[in-house]
């Protein structure tokens, strides 16, 4: 497998003509070779069994938080009135807004032809639904009464009791849910193709059952690729309003709400690009280092790097505009609480977080405008890590400080998450790990039959074709 | 959780022994075998079947739920038989410190769940305090001592009475020669009468009264300005300017709860109504009294001997010239006698407990010499049986104890090994006496040194009687029957007498029945009366005319006390640091100590400093910094970090956490009584520092020369309130008088109304009722009696120290207090906040599963079993009025408190959110009452819990449909306004701004 991985293109900066999206050399059958072998054939190496074992037992540490948490009830928890809302949103949020990327990429880059996003689509993908999946657990568990959850849904019962349609929880509900939906099935329609391959060129016969059963009688006729394309199509339109109205819909969880520091016409926009924001980190954290383990930096080139990177930069910039401006309508406004809330982000106890913040998302970020930086993986990945890290805080911020310091002072109060928020976080953190682990060890990360057409060949022969 | 099954299961044989005692025996001692310490030892097979269905009838508390065999009568309805799910109420009367405050009590099935004060008594009027309102968890405390024990090991009542017996028969060789009887002051007169029989029969033995938080400065005053033990009561409602030295005046002084009330409805202008009271304040420790005046002076207890004996002289008393005030003072001074002056007769000054004897008899001059007497302020008998100087009782008692006179000391419900003055050593005194009788709700750190401990039977459970402030007797019934078997002072004493199983019911019944003389008859008929109605019509004391010994004051004060530290505390405090004055206070939560197992109490927050579960040393914000202290508060919600102190007092030390109270005079340090119990229950123990380490007989509220010492380490109190500064905020209004008028005069301020921000949802409608309530804050004391009334009456669980450290304390009203102004004498301002239930409410519209909603009538409806807990409805809350559980914080295994909780509320479980409700089961057996009637709901016929217990009536509660409602008027008044208002909540309840009404004079200053 070893012939084509010694390119050097990646180092040659875009001149008057872009460098390509796939380094030369490759030909239909390499990129298939290529790709799927990295399921099918390439033993299963030490650091994926390290990786995979530190992040399962993360998960377990979840489990045990989780199991605690229904044994003994939400006080384990730092939450307390009135900071009745901690970790768990900050968490929520920050896991809703890192799976936008994915969609984002999927779907929106789809239909605008973007064609660069090809090689990164399938595990951006991966990442949003693995992001959601550790996003909706924490609603969940949140719930005073966690086993109750189902009274958020509009089902038929004899109490005669619907849910209450003026909250934002139960648009929270269906946002999420939707979006889990369509982008579970937007993914797995996705891999079909993919799936039949490796079915085809799997050695075992578990391997040909189970892909075989997945692949759903792919058999690639002409007929197949039509439908394909029509439902690829039809669920990226469908996926493409979800990039905005998931995080928007999560904003308002805030901006509904009567609270200094909450209650913002600003928020869907500013949230929507600090999702996109933080998820182009997190595919940013994601493939530097996979490109580098897979060897795949003739696929997820430099270009692709330099290409997320500004898309960062672009997202970073408007963020930090709705930060700008929260505080500028505070000053406006004139309202004593608006002014306050401001205050107390500046200077309050929570103040280190905010300045963090603004060190993360506002002004490191701004490394990105230096052609150099773009250029460097490592630079890029550290930066990726700030921004995640910063978007975090960013919640944080929004969620704590808000609550903790709202109209009348005697309510006043703190919040300090215990280590079972910290379990519940970092358990999370490895359940998404370990399910990036799974993803990369059983299903081709790029998809394959879409890099094929990236090759020039693919091209000559669609336009042909026309 | 062991050592409680364990007492259980003793509470429950012992009872077996009693239910047995009417049994032959053949011998008493073999009873309690060493190998069957828990039962009877001679059981057979028929005995044990019987034994047997009778513990299972005691084992659910069910067994216990029996009225007492006498007849007790009810107080307001009287159905034929109790009618399951309707309450029934009965009179009786609390005696705290030897007086007594009469209380209706709600009982549910025959269970005491709430008390209620009685409207026809006069210390009562109907409300309560928080003690009162906490003392029916007393009741159920599964702590409380739940067997008779000699020598720890368990014995039956029936031994006890024999070894009293044998006693008796000693005694009587000897004429009582070598027995002491320890009480605590005594005011109910049939125990008096008993034990001074007993005293009549034994003439060698000694009765000793010990009230560590009692009126001790009070009587040594009266008696050094009359030569005589006088009670003395005041006319607030009378008095156009009250001066009140030292703050007791609204918190715990004889008849405060009238008091509250008189000054309350002279604090709020109403149209019509006598014009608003002054009030002046001077204080040596912040409370609620000074919090409520319009100017206050902090001064230490030596400052303020100085400045009285100043105004004294300045009133044209003749005394010994005093050294001049600093200018401030002076100026303070001058601007207060003027005002006096102006006043003669309609002016009062008041001197607390807590001033020393002195101080006392300078008030009674300076009202003598304004005329006040017999128009503010009567003087009559005193109401205790034998008022002694107690002080000087005590150390008699050490005294004797050392010289080996006192063989047999009998302590009727006190702890003195806790609360004795620390130099009398109390507890090592105690060891040297051959026989000690302790008789204790608790097996508490006298228990633990006395041979008998007999089980107490709390006051809810006991026949007894006692006397109001004003000298009103009442008659005590008990409610229910002794849970644990306990004994009242009245039985323990019979069994010194020739009638050893003689009841309390007939001692107290005896005793008037001696009284009173008449006919059985006539007898019967004024027995039940006085039961129903919970006073014995005629028994107010009247004014009597008193001679004041003004030489004597003078002699008093001609060499200032604590040598001339009238002199010293004129100049600027001395750079030393470390030298303060200490205070001693008891602790507004649990008093001297004997509420301290109650978590209802040690939950509450204090007032003015919000502090739960703890004690600290109080010093002002400048000591503070001489000192070096800080305070800082932690990142989990309800903590502050404060630093340790050592105090060194007179050679003895405590540890303490320093907490910088603003308004405290600097130079002070004010210590809390009550905490640091070692033998207090499962809730006590532990809690606080011991302020009685430092106590002593020569300082029993106040000591010069306490050193103070900046420890290293600092220590987490818990507190419901870490910011009082008020931050601008329109929160909490306080209009002058002058102000207050105008307003009144001219157009309303512009009227909130819905047009003015329309909205998308329809208005509601309410064709029937909409309830509203209104809360005065002119006259509300910041009591706390309403905190504890609502958590009685809602079932309301405590959550322990380390969840108020989280923030999570579930009280549904709560008493914000601000300070604006300077530190060190800042103004303070309280405010309650219960639930608004909001027109507009922000609750609502972010439940995703309705679980809050709008009622027909305007109530914010909290429907916990469709709660989910999501919490969104306290974030959205403004007011942050919501609670949530964030544990299973509801006890639902303790069997006695399921007996305690209000049958008409839920008890709510871990995971819901839960906030006021307006009481609304209050508003629903109302609702049927008026639906069964075919009529509507009357104006006051529905009282909150809060309401009813507010002594000074500054809340109002009623349906805002009805234009004549008081509730109504309220709002219609200038003064009112919503809690904020431009966040078009549409609260429904609305505040009454508070009134200053200050002195010009002193403004120019």
């Amino acid at each position: 497998m070893a012939d084509q991985t010694s390119s050097k293109t990646e180092l040659a900066t875009p001149t008057e003509t872009p460098a390509p999206w796939v380094a030369p050399g490759y030909t239909f059958a390499s990129i298939t070779e290529k790709i799927s072998s990295i399921v099918l054939a390439r033993p299963t190496g030490p650091g994926w069994v390290v990786g995979f074992a530190i992040s399962f037992m993360l998960v377990m540490v979840l489990m045990f938080a989780i199991g605690w948490l229904l044994v003994k009830g939400i006080g384990i928890w730092g939450v307390n009135v009135p900071v009745a809302w901690g970790f768990a949103i900050v968490n929520f949020v920050w896991w809703i807004g890192i799976g936008h990327a994915g969609t984002l990429i999927s779907a929106i880059l789809l239909l605008l032809h973007q064609e660069w996003r090809t090689s990164i689509n399938r595990f951006a993908e991966a990442m949003t639904l693995f992001a959601v999946a550790c996003a909706g657990l924490f609603p969940l568990l949140h719930l005073g009464r966690p086993w109750f959850f189902y009274w958020l849904f509009p089902y038929p019962n004899t109490l005669g009791v619907q849910p209450q349609f003026r909250s934002p929880l139960v648009w929270d509900v269906f946002a999420v849910l939707t979006y889990f939906t369509i982008s579970l099935l937007f993914w797995f329609v996705g891999l079909i193709p993919d799936l039949a391959t490796l079915r085809d060129r799997s050695q075992s016969r578990a391997g040909r059952v189970i892909y075989g059963m997945l692949a759903m009688g792919w058999r690639g006729s002409a007929r197949h690729w039509h439908r394909y394309e029509t439902a690829y199509l039809l669920l990226a339109g469908l996926a493409t309003p979800l990039v905005v109205s998931v995080h928007s819909v999560v904003s308002l969880d805030f901006a509904v709400a009567n609270l200094p520091g909450w209650h913002s016409t600003i928020f869907p926009p500013y949230f929507v690009a600090g999702a996109i924001y933080s998820g182009f980190a997190m595919v940013l954290t994601l493939a530097i280092p996979l490109r580098a383990a897979y060897g795949l930096e003739d696929f997820i080139t430099m270009r692709h790097l330099q290409n997320m990177a500004k898309v960062m930069l672009a997202t970073g910039l408007i963020v930090a505009y709705g930060y700008l401006i929260e505080i500028f309508i505070a000053w406006y406004s004139g309202n004593e609480f608006e002014i306050a809330m401001v205050e107390n982000r500046f200077f309050g106890p929570y103040a280190p977080a905010f300045w963090s913040l603004i060190l993360c998302n506002v002004l490191i970020p701004q490394a990105l405008w230096s052609e150099r930086v773009r250029s460097s993986t490592v630079l890029l990945f550290v930066i990726s890590l700030v921004v995640n890290l910063g978007m975090w805080l960013e919640r944080f911020v929004i969620v704590i400080t808000s609550l903790q310091h709202d109209f009348v002072p005697s309510s006043w109060g703190r919040y300090l998450p215990t280590i079972w928020d910290w379990a519940t976080f970092i358990g999370t953190l490895g359940l998404f790990v370990a399910l990036m682990f799974l993803f990369i060890r059983f299903l081709p990360m790029i998809s394959i039959f879409e890099m094929r057409t990236m090759l020039p060949e693919a091209e000559v022969r669609a336009q042909g074709g026309e | 959780m062991a050592e409680e099954r364990k007492k259980c299961g003793e509470g429950f044989w012992r009872s077996l022994e009693e239910s047995q005692s009417d049994r032959p025996r053949p011998d008493e001692e073999s009873v309690s075998s060493d190998a069957f310490p828990h039962g009877p030892g001679d059981v057979s097979r028929r005995h044990f079947l019987r034994f047997m269905g009778a513990s299972l009838a005691l084992a659910g508390l069910g067994g216990c739920d029996r009225p007492p065999a006498e007849t007790i009568v009810p107080y307001v309805r009287q159905p034929e038989e109790i009618v399951p799910g309707k309450p029934l109420f009965f009179a009786t009367a609390i005696s705290i410190a030897g007086l007594a405050t009469g209380l209706l009590v709600e009982t549910h099935m025959g269970r005491p769940t709430k008390i209620e004060g009685n409207p026809s008594h006069p210390a009562s009027l109907g409300a309560t305090d928080a003690l009162a309102q906490a003392s029916v968890l007393g009741l159920y405390d599964p702590d409380r001592s739940q067997v008779l024990t000699y020598l720890g090991r368990i014995r039956p009542w029936s031994q006890f009475v024999a070894a009293m017996q044998e006693l008796r028969k000693e005694l009587r060789q000897n004429k009582g020669k070598g027995l002491r009887i320890l009480t605590g002051t005594i005011g109910s007169p049939s125990l008096g009468h008993q034990i001074n029989q007993l005293l009549k029969e034994f003439p060698g033995a000694r009765w000793h009264q010990w009230e560590p938080a009692g009126r001790h400065h009070t009587r040594a005053g009266a008696r050094l300005a009359f030569g005589a033990y006088v009670e003395t009561q005041y006319r607030l409602e009378k008095a156009e300017i009250v001066v009140a030295l030292d703050g007791t005046l609204l918190s715990c002084a004889p008849g405060y709860l009238r008091y509250a009330r008189e000054f309350a409805r002279r604090r709020a202008p109403s149209p019509g109504a006598e014009g608003t009271s002054r009030f002046y304040a001077v204080e040596c420790t912040p409370s609620s009294t000074g919090a409520t005046a319009d100017h206050r002076l902090a001064l230490s207890t030596n400052e303020t001997i100085a400045f009285v004996q100043a105004l004294a002289v300045r009133l044209g008393i003749d005394l010994p010239r005093t050294p001049s005030l600093p200018p401030p003072q002076a100026h303070w001074l001058e601007a207060l006698a003027r005002d006096l002056e102006a006043h003669r007769g309609s002016s009062v000054v008041l001197a607390s407990e807590h001033q020393p004897p002195l101080v006392h008899a300078l008030a009674h001059a300076i009202n003598r010499s304004l005329g006040n007497v017999n128009q503010t302020v009567a003087y009559t008998d005193p109401i205790e049986v034998n008022p002694t100087d107690e002080i000087a009782s005590l150390k008699e008692l050490a005294a004797d104890i050392d010289a080996g006179a006192v063989d047999t000391l009998i302590i009727l419900e006190g702890n003195p090994a806790y609360t004795a003055p620390a130099d009398l050593g109390f507890r090592d005194r105690l060891a040297k006496i051959r026989l000690r009788i302790h008789l204790s709700l608790y097996n508490d750190e006298t228990s633990a040194l006395c041979h008998w401990h007999v089980p107490a039977a709390h006051y809810l459970e006991s026949w007894s009687d006692g006397r109001a402030f004003d000298g009103t007797a009442s008659i005590a019934q008990p409610v229910i029957a002794p849970l644990y078997g306990g004994k009242t002072a009245h039985e323990l004493l019979a069994t010194l007498s020739d009638r050893a199983e003689r009841s309390a019911y007939d001692v107290v019944r005896a005793y008037w029945r001696e009284r009173r003389g008449g006919s059985e008859a006539e007898f019967e008929r004024f027995w039940r009366k006085s039961l129903h109605d919970g006073v014995i019509e005629g028994t107010a004391f009247a004014p009597k005319a008193v001679s004041l010994n003004l030489s004597a004051i003078a002699a008093a004060a001609s060499p200032l006390p604590s040598s001339g530290s009238g002199t010293q505390s004129n100049v600027p405090r001395s750079a030393d640091s470390q030298s303060v004055e200490l205070v001693f206070r008891p602790d507004p939560s649990v008093l001297d100590g004997s509420f301290a197992n109650n978590a209802w109490l040690q939950e509450l927050p204090k007032p003015l400093s919000k502090l739960t579960w703890d004690n600290a040393a109080l010093v002002s914000p400048a000591t503070a910094e001489r000192l070096g202290l800080g305070t800082r508060q932690g990142f989990t919600g309800g903590a502050v970090y404060t630093e340790l102190v050592e105090i060194r007092f007179q050679g003895r030390a405590v540890r303490a956490p320093a907490w910088i109270l603003p308004g405290q005079p600097d130079g002070t340090i004010t210590v809390h009584l009550g905490y640091g119990r070692t033998r207090a229950g499962r809730v006590g123990t532990g809690t606080g520092f011991d302020g009685y380490a430092l106590r002593t007989t020569a300082a029993i509220w106040s000591g010069s020369g306490a050193e103070v010492r900046k420890l290293g380490g600092r220590y987490a109190l818990a507190t419901t309130q870490t910011h009082h500064n008020i931050h601008g905020r329109d929160l909490v209004r306080t209009v002058p008088l002058a102000q207050d008028r105008e307003t009144q005069a001219n157009a309303r301020p512009e009227k909130h109304n819905a047009a003015s921000h329309p909205s998308l949802y329809p208005e509601f409608a309410y064709p029937g009722y909409a309830w509203g309530m209104a809360i005065d804050l002119a006259r509300c004391i910041g009591c706390n009696a309403c905190v504890i009334a609502c958590q009685a009456e809602n079932n309301i669980p405590t959550v322990g120290k380390d969840q108020v450290l989280r923030s999570r304390e579930m009280h549904w009203l709560r008493i914000d207090s601000y300070f604006k102004g300077p530190p060190n004498n800042p103004e303070t301002v309280y405010q309650p906040v219960p639930c608004m239930h909001c027109e507009m409410a922000p609750c609502e519209v972010v439940c995703p599963v309705t679980a809050t909603a709008h009622s027909a009538e305007g109530l914010n409806d909290m429907v916990y079993n469709r709660c989910v807990g999501t919490r969104y409805c306290s974030n959205n809350c403004p007011y942050k009025v919501r609670r949530f559980n964030f544990f299973q914080f509801s006890d639902w295994n303790t069997p006695s408190l399921k007996s305690m909780r209000n049958p008409d509320v839920t008890v709510r479980s871990r995971g819901v959110m839960e906030k006021c409700t307006y009481c609304v089961q209050r508003i629903n057996r109302a609702k049927i009452e008026a639906e069964k009637d075919g009529r509507r709901i009357r104006d006051g016929e529905i009282l909150t819990a809060c309401q009813q217990a507010c002594p000074a009536e500054a809340i109002v509660f009623g349906d805002i449909n009805d234009a004549e409602s008081t509730v109504s008027k309220l709002k219609a008044d200038a003064r009112n306004y919503a809690l904020l208002e431009e966040l078009n909540t549409r609260p429904r309840t609305t505040y009454l701004a508070a009134v200053r009404n200050p002195n010009p004079a002193m403004d120019k200053a």
